[in-house]
């Protein structure tokens, strides 16, 4: 390593530090934006039935929805309370 | 039929107007018939960065409401005859602007100009969705910063849904992305997104670079649009742009440093 390199590495690359923030900001942005109107709500309404018979938390359900040319998935997990 | 171009950005203060500003004239010199709209309703500014701003009788919404025709609301330029600016209103609400009656002033314009320039204000409110609502092609001004450019995408995700053409399941608008504010000594020294990390993460097709300029902010004290200041570098780069969007082919220039000769370093700036 050059005496340069050692003055030039003493700096953050903050331009390379702002791409991948976006990189990962505007993929999440563009997958939710694609997402139908209803998938809250059927989040909201699932959890409930749910909640009938198991005690699961609020965030035990999640609902993906994703678009891969002419498919289209609805993807839905469910996290189970560990048994006592 | 006229072409509709929206200079749209999301984010406040990245250069629409001035942008704006510079491509109506830039299209009005080489002969194109131009009208530009300035859609900031209660806020406009148009009229101040084209030189006009003691000209404005009445405006878009007068037109709108029908208190004024078209004619008598459009405001020739003075420097170029194939220029005329349509002021927003500086009173009313928001609001005001409909969809029909935007609809019916830019086909009123439509039969006798070849291209229309919508400025849109900041933020994604009804002046901002109108003003790209019946565009035709979009000019997404965008800093190499990260605020910037997560509210451009934003802006995409609009024009792509919420637009005429998107509405009516049309050839979706043609977008463009205009990089301005850009200084290459600062992207070198990794200060500053690049225009290739700005296009990777947008994947717009760029029109243009506009570098950090001085000659911008004495072109909007004058109230001259940049583009007439033939010598300087924002000048130039939006001459290119215009040139590139008419079907010219132009290098991207402004997107490395310049070399300054020993003259230059020893006697500085421009």
């Amino acid at each position: 390593m050059s005496l340069l390199d050692y003055f030039r590495s003493s700096k953050p690359n903050t331009a390379s530090l702002a791409k991948e923030r976006l990189q990962i900001l505007v993929a999440h942005e563009r997958a939710s934006r694609n997402q139908p109107s209803y998938l809250p709500q059927l989040q909201q309404e699932l959890l409930a039935v749910i909640r009938k018979y198991i005690n699961v938390g609020q965030d035990a359900i999640t609902v993906n929805f994703e678009q891969d040319g002419n498919q289209e998935t609805l993807e839905l997990n469910i996290v189970l309370p560990d048994e006592k | 039929m006229a072409r509709i171009i929206v200079v749209t950005s999301g984010k406040g203060g990245v250069g629409k107007t001035t942008t704006s500003a510079a491509i109506a004239m830039g299209l009005a010199k080489r002969g194109h018939k131009t009208a530009v709209i300035d859609f900031d309703v209660g806020l406009r500014n148009l009229d101040l960065i084209m030189g006009c701003e003691r000209r404005v009788v009445y405006d878009l919404v007068n037109v709108i409401n029908n208190e004024a025709t078209l004619n008598q609301a459009l405001i020739k330029d003075k420097r170029c005859d194939q220029l005329y600016i349509l002021p927003a209103s500086q009173t009313r609400d928001k609001d005001a602007l409909s969809t029909e009656g935007v609809g019916k002033i830019l086909e009123g314009l439509s039969k006798d100009f070849k291209y229309i320039v919508c400025d849109s204000p900041a933020g994604i409110e009804r002046g901002a969705t109108l003003a790209m609502y019946f565009a035709d092609d979009a000019f997404v001004v965008t800093n190499p910063e990260v605020s910037s450019v997560r509210d451009s995408d934003r802006m995409l995700g609009i024009l792509s849904s919420k637009s005429r053409r998107a509405e009516k399941g049309e050839e979706p608008i043609k977008e463009y992305l205009l990089l301005s504010r850009y200084s290459p000594d600062r992207v070198k020294l990794g200060e500053m997104l690049s225009v290739e990390d700005v296009q990777e993460i947008l994947s717009l097709h760029l029109l243009g670079v506009i570098p950090e300029s001085k000659s911008v902010l004495n072109a909007s004290n004058s109230g001259t649009p940049v583009i007439l200041d033939e010598q300087s570098d924002a000048g130039q780069a939006y001459a290119d742009i215009v040139a590139r969007y008419l079907g010219e082919d132009k290098p991207h220039r402004f997107i490395e440093e310049e070399k300054k000769g020993l003259f230059g370093k020893l006697f500085g700036g421009k």
